[in-house]
C-alpha cells in the first residue's frame, strides 16, 4: 500500500507546477502589473520604466516565473496593496478561520448525513425513508445563498441565538479558551447552514448504496451463516456501502476550502473566500493570484485524499 | 430415533407480481434422510433455487406455506433468532457464483471465522483461527496461512468456491444444501469441486441436497433424485431406478437431451419452461411441451403415484409417452 501512496504522491507534483504555470500566466494576461496601481499616475513614466527594470517587470516571462515559483517556495507571494501587508500572513489569518469553518461544516455533514442516509437505505421506501429523500430533493433545489441568508435572519437575528458576522467576539483576548469558544460559536451557523444543503448529496450516495449493496450476494452469504440483521447492516452492508463516501471525502474537504465563499460572505466571515470575493472587486491581484494557486492545491490535494483513503478502506485498489 | 432429517410439507413459496401471489414452489412434499444425498434437477426457473431458498429461509419478500421439519423444528414459523441458531450451524448452503458470494473487504480468514464466532462463543480467537485454516486445509487449499490473510479478489474462482464450501462446513452442519455448485466454474474446475463435495459427504456426514441441471453430476453423486418442473416434483426415485428406468415424460426429455457419442444432432425439449405468471395451475404442466400426447392421457389434478417402491411420478400421461419420430409430429402436435 506504501507504494500505491508513494506514486500516486508523486503524481501531484507534475500536476502543482503545471497548475503554478496556468496561474503564472493567467496573471500575466491581466491589464497592468504591480506598478500600474501602486504608484501616483504623475510620476515621470522613464522613471517608472527603471522601476520596471529594476524590479525585473522587464524580463522574459519564464525568468519572472522563476523569479515568482522561487519568492513561493520561500514563502513569498508578494504584497497586497490594499492590505498593506505581505500576502502570506494575510492569507495564514484568513486560512485558520476558513479551516475552523470547513472542520465545523464537515463535523454536521457527516453527523447528519451518515445517519440519515443509513436509514434511508436500510428501511428503503418506507414512511421515514420518504420524509428523508423529500429531504434531500428541497436540499437540492433550495440555494445554498438564500438558505444561508434566511438561516442568518431567523436564528441570528430574531431569536439571537448566534452571532451574526465575524470570526471572534471583539476584544477577546488570543489563545484563551474562551476566544476558542467564540471562535467555534462564530462558524456554527455557518457551518450548519452549509452542512443542511451540501449533506444531500451524501444521503442520497449512502442511501443507494445501501439499496444497492443489500442485494448483494455475499450478504445472503452471511445471513446463511445466522448472522442476524444488526451484524449484517454492521459488518457487511455499511462498510461496502462507504465506499463511495470515503472517494467524496477529499472532494469534500476541497468544494468546502473553495465553497464557502457565499456563506462567509453573506455571514461576513474573514476567511479566504470572503477575502478572495474582496481580492477580485478591489483589484488586489497579488492575493487573487495566490489564492487561486492555493485553492488549485487544495483541489489536487483533495483529489489525492480521496484516493489514499479509497486505497486503505477498499483492498482491491491496492494491487492495481 | 427415526432417520429423517428433512421433512417438507405441503411447502409452496409464492412470489407477489403485481397485486397477485404466484407460487415458484407449488405443494412440494420431499423427506431426506441423514447422510442421503438428493438431487434435485430441473431447467433453469423450475424452482429448484427457489426450494433450497426456502429451506435456508434467505427469501425476504416470499410468501412461504406448508411445512419445513429440520430435526422436528419448522423453520417456516420460528422466530429469527432461533433461525439465525440454526443457519450456519445445523444447515448450511453453498452458493452458485462464487465470484459474488464473498465479501469483497473482508479477508478469507475472517470471513470463515464469522461462522465459528456465531455459534461456538466457546472458540477462542486463536482456536478459531487454528481451525480455519484447519477447514482451509480440509477444502484442499494450498498454502491456507497465506490465504487466511488475502481478499477473495486475490483467489481464481475455483478457489473461492472452496472457500465457500469451507465457510458451509464450518461447524459439521447435519443439512448441506449445495445450490449448483458448479455452475459457474469451468469445467476441470467443476470436477474438482464435485471431487471435494464428494469427499466432504463420507466426512461430514451431512444430509446433503445438491441442486443442479447437470443430470452428470446427479447420476454421480446422488442417492436419491427429484425431478422438478414449474414447481412441482414430477418424479422423485433412487438414482439408479430413475436412471434405469425414468418415466415421467419431462424426465425421460432430460435424458433424452444428454448428448451422447455419434449423435449428429441435439434433442431439445420443445418450448421454455412457462414465466411463473403464466404457469397452467389445473391439469399436467408439462402438457403444452409435449403436444403430441392426447389431451385425454392426461390427469385433470396430476399426482404422484408410487409405481415401485420409492419412486414416484406425477400425472399418468408417462403410461403413453413416446418421443415422435419426425419434426412435423412433434410440431403440429396429433397423433
Amino acid at each position: 500500500m506504501w507504494k500505491f501512496i508513494v506514486r500516486r504522491l508523486l503524481i501531484t507534483i507534475p500536476q502543482i507546477i503545471i497548475l503554478s504555470v496556468i496561474v503564472f500566466i493567467l496573471a500575466q494576461m491581466m491589464p497592468g502589473d504591480a506598478l500600474s496601481g501602486l504608484i501616483d499616475p504623475s510620476i515621470d513614466p522613464a522613471a517608472i520604466e527603471q522601476q520596471r527594470e529594476r524590479l525585473g517587470l522587464n524580463n522574459p516571462w519564464y525568468v519572472q516565473y522563476a523569479d515568482w515559483v522561487g519568492g513561493i517556495l520561500h514563502g513569498d507571494l508578494g504584497q497586497s496593496f490594499r492590505f498593506k501587508m505581505p500576502v502570506t500572513e494575510l492569507i495564514g489569518q484568513r486560512m485558520g478561520n476558513t479551516i475552523l469553518l470547513s472542520i465545523v461544516t464537515l463535523i454536521f455533514t457527516y453527523l447528519i448525513a451518515l445517519p440519515l442516509g443509513l436509514i434511508s437505505g436500510r428501511f428503503n421506501d418506507t414512511m421515514l425513508d420518504q420524509g428523508i429523500t423529500g429531504y434531500t430533493y428541497i436540499g437540492f433545489a433550495t440555494p445554498l445563498f438564500i438558505f444561508a441568508l434566511v438561516m442568518l435572519w431567523v436564528f441570528g437575528y430574531n431569536l439571537s441565538w448566534f452571532p451574526t458576522s465575524g470570526s471572534v467576539a471583539p476584544g477577546s483576548e488570543s489563545g484563551t479558551v474562551a476566544y476558542w469558544l467564540s471562535k467555534v460559536n462564530h462558524a456554527l451557523l455557518p457551518g450548519i447552514s452549509m452542512a443542511l444543503i451540501q449533506v444531500v448529496s451524501t444521503v442520497q450516495y449512502l442511501r443507494s448504496e445501501i439499496i444497492d449493496t443489500k442485494q448483494k450476494d455475499f450478504i445472503l452469504t452471511a445471513r446463511a451463516k445466522g448472522a442476524g440483521e444488526q451484524r449484517v447492516y454492521n459488518k457487511h452492508i455499511f462498510r461496502n456501502s462507504l465506499l463511495p463516501i470515503a472517494a467524496f471525502f477529499g472532494w469534500e474537504i476541497t468544494t468546502l476550502i473553495t465553497g464557502t465563499v457565499f456563506v462567509e460572505k453573506i455571514f461576513s466571515y474573514p476567511g479566504t473566500g470572503l477575502l478572495f470575493l474582496e481580492s477580485i472587486t478591489q483589484r488586489d491581484f497579488s492575493v487573487a493570484n495566490s489564492l487561486v494557486l492555493i485553492f488549485g492545491i487544495a483541489q489536487i490535494l483533495g483529489a489525492l485524499l480521496s484516493d489514499i483513503i479509497l486505497s486503505i478502506v477498499d483492498p482491491r485498489i491496492r494491487i492495481k | 430415533m427415526s432417520n429423517e432429517l428433512l421433512k417438507i410439507k405441503n411447502l409452496s413459496t409464492s412470489f407477489r407480481i403485481g397485486d397477485e401471489y404466484y407460487a415458484a414452489v407449488d405443494d412440494v412434499t420431499l423427506t431426506l434422510n441423514k447422510n442421503e444425498v438428493l438431487g434435485i434437477v430441473g431447467e433453469s426457473g423450475s424452482g429448484k433455487s427457489a426450494l433450497a431458498f426456502s429451506i435456508m429461509r434467505l427469501h425476504t419478500k416470499a410468501k412461504i406455506e406448508g411445512e419445513i421439519l429440520l430435526n422436528n423444528q419448522n423453520i417456516v414459523k420460528m422466530s429469527n433468532s432461533k433461525l439465525n441458531k440454526i443457519r450456519g450451524d445445523e444447515m448450511a448452503m453453498i452458493f452458485q457464483d462464487p465470484l459474488t458470494a464473498l465479501n469483497p473487504l473482508m479477508p478469507i480468514g475472517r470471513q470463515i471465522e464469522e461462522n465459528l464466532f456465531l455459534h461456538n462463543k466457546k472458540l477462542g480467537q486463536q482456536g478459531r483461527k487454528e481451525r480455519t485454516i484447519e477447514l482451509l486445509n480440509l477444502v484442499g487449499i494450498p498454502r491456507p496461512e497465506r490465504v487466511y490473510e488475502q481478499f477473495p479478489h486475490e483467489l481464481s474462482g475455483g478457489m473461492r468456491q472452496r472457500v465457500i464450501i469451507a465457510i458451509a462446513i464450518a461447524n459439521d452442519p447435519e443439512l448441506l444444501i449445495a445450490d449448483e455448485p458448479t455452475t459457474a466454474l469451468d469445467v476441470t474446475i467443476q470436477a474438482q469441486i464435485l471431487d471435494l463435495v464428494r469427499e466432504l459427504k463420507e466426512k461430514i456426514h451431512a444430509g446433503i441436497i445438491l441442486i443442479t441441471h447437470d443430470l452428470g453430476v446427479v447420476a454421480e453423486m446422488a442417492d436419491r433424485v427429484a425431478v422438478m418442473y414449474a414447481g412441482q416434483i414430477v418424479e422423485i426415485a433412487p438414482v439408479e431406478k430413475l436412471f434405469a428406468n425414468p418415466l415421467h415424460p419431462y424426465t425421460r426429455s432430460l435424458l433424452n437431451s444428454v448428448p451422447t457419442e455419434g449423435q449428429d444432432r441435439l434433442h431439445v425439449i420443445q418450448g421454455v419452461v412457462p414465466t411463473l405468471k403464466n404457469l397452467p395451475r389445473k391439469g399436467c404442466r408439462f402438457a403444452e411441451r409435449i403436444p403430441w400426447i392426447d389431451a385425454s392421457h392426461h390427469e385433470e389434478n396430476p399426482e404422484l403415484h408410487e409405481v415401485e417402491s420409492g419412486h414416484f411420478v406425477r400425472c399418468t400421461c408417462y403410461e403413453h409417452f413416446y418421443f415422435p419420430d419426425n419434426k412435423e409430429e412433434q410440431a403440429n402436435g396429433v397423433s
